[in-house]
C-alpha cells in the first residue's frame, strides 16, 4: 500500500524532472510543428480552383490550358523527355513520363491555385494558376 | 610531432567516417523511390556527419559533410544531384552546427532541426534551378517528413554517440 502511494507520489516528480529537462526540445518540436500547421491551415484558406494550368519546361512557359477543357497534351522537356499531361473534370496530371522514377505520375491530380506537379528528370512543371471564373487571362496566357 | 601524430591518428578515423557515409548513402539508394514527393528520404547518412559533429567538432563534421556528398555525386550521381546534396546538406550542416553551440538542446532535436533545414534547402535548391515558385507548396509534406526523419536519425545517433564515445 505504502510502495504504491510512493510509487504514484514519484511518477509525476520524474515526469515533471523529464519534462524540465527537455523543454527547450519541448519548445523547439512545437515551434516547429507550429510552423507546419500554420502553413497547412493557410493553404486550406486560401485554397481555390485554379482556372488554367500552366506548362513550363526548364523555367520557360510553354503553353497554357484552361482547366475547363478536356484535354491530353505530350510535354516535350528536356533531353527528349516526354510527359503525357491529362486536363480533366477541373483536374490535371501527369499520365505517364519517360523519366525512370515516374515521380510526376506518383504526384497524382492537381486542381488548386498554386498546386504544381514536377518532373525533375525532365525539368518539366506544371502549375495550376488564376480563378476559375477569370476568363480574361487565357489569352494572354497562351499568347506569350 | 604532436600535430603529425593528431593528424595521423585523425586519418583513420575520418576513413572510417566517410566509407561509413558512402555505405549509407548506397543503402538508401537501394530504397525504391515508393514516396509521392521527390526529396523525401530518410537521410540515413546524416548520422556520420551527426556523430562527428557530436564526438568531434563542428569542423570535421563540415569536412565529412562535403567529402561524402563530393563522393557519393561522383559515384552515383550527377551535376544535378550534387547541387541538390550540396545545398541541402551545408544548410543543415550549418543549422545543426549552430544549434549545437547554443547547447540547450538534445542531439535529437539539433537532429530534427537539421532534417526540416536540409529539405528547405533542397526547395531553395530546385526553386533557383526550375526557376520557378510552383515547388514550395511542397515545403509542407517536406516539412513535416523532415521532422520525422531528423528526429529518428537523431535517435539513432544518440545512441551511437553514447556507444562510440570512449573511440573518439
Amino acid at each position: 500500500m505504502r510502495d504504491a502511494a510512493q510509487l504514484s507520489s514519484r511518477i509525476p516528480v520524474n515526469l515533471f524532472r523529464t519534462m524540465k529537462k527537455y523543454k527547450n526540445d519541448l519548445i523547439l518540436f512545437g515551434a516547429l510543428l507550429m510552423v507546419f500547421f500554420a502553413v497547412i491551415i493557410w493553404n486550406l484558406f486560401t485554397a481555390k480552383p485554379g482556372g488554367f494550368v500552366e506548362v513550363k519546361v526548364d523555367g520557360e512557359l510553354i503553353t497554357a490550358f484552361p482547366l475547363s477543357n478536356n484535354i491530353e497534351y505530350e510535354i516535350n522537356g528536356i533531353n527528349n523527355g516526354k510527359n503525357i499531361l491529362i486536363v480533366r473534370d477541373g483536374e490535371a496530371w501527369i499520365e505517364s513520363a519517360s523519366c525512370p522514377d515516374g515521380l510526376c505520375v506518383n504526384m497524382g491530380h492537381i486542381r488548386n491555385t498554386g498546386a504544381s506537379v514536377i518532373c525533375l528528370p525532365n525539368k518539366v512543371v506544371i502549375e495550376i494558376v488564376g480563378d476559375a471564373t477569370d476568363d480574361a487571362s487565357v489569352d494572354i496566357e497562351v499568347g506569350q | 610531432m604532436n600535430n603529425r601524430n593528431r593528424i595521423i591518428k585523425s586519418v583513420p578515423v575520418y576513413s572510417m567516417l566517410i566509407a561509413l557515409a558512402l555505405i549509407l548513402s548506397y543503402v538508401e539508394a537501394q530504397f525504391p523511390p515508393f514516396f509521392a514527393v521527390p526529396g523525401m528520404k530518410l537521410g540515413l547518412t546524416n548520422t556520420v556527419v551527426l556523430i562527428t559533429l557530436y564526438l568531434k567538432d563542428s569542423r570535421s563534421a563540415v569536412f565529412i559533410n562535403i567529402v561524402r556528398i563530393l563522393i557519393v555525386s561522383i559515384l552515383f550521381g550527377n551535376g544535378l544531384s550534387f547541387v541538390y546534396s550540396m545545398s541541402g546538406g551545408l544548410l543543415s550542416g550549418a543549422v545543426m552546427i549552430l544549434l549545437k553551440k547554443t547547447n540547450r538542446f538534445s542531439i535529437t532535436a539539433v537532429s530534427t532541426v537539421g532534417g526540416v533545414a536540409h529539405n528547405l534547402g533542397q526547395i531553395l535548391a530546385a526553386m533557383l534551378i526550375m526557376s520557378t515558385s510552383a515547388i514550395a507548396w511542397y515545403m509542407t509534406v517536406l516539412w513535416i517528413s523532415g521532422m520525422a526523419s531528423g528526429a529518428l536519425i537523431g535517435f539513432i545517433g544518440g545512441i551511437l554517440c553514447k556507444k562510440l564515445k570512449k573511440y573518439a
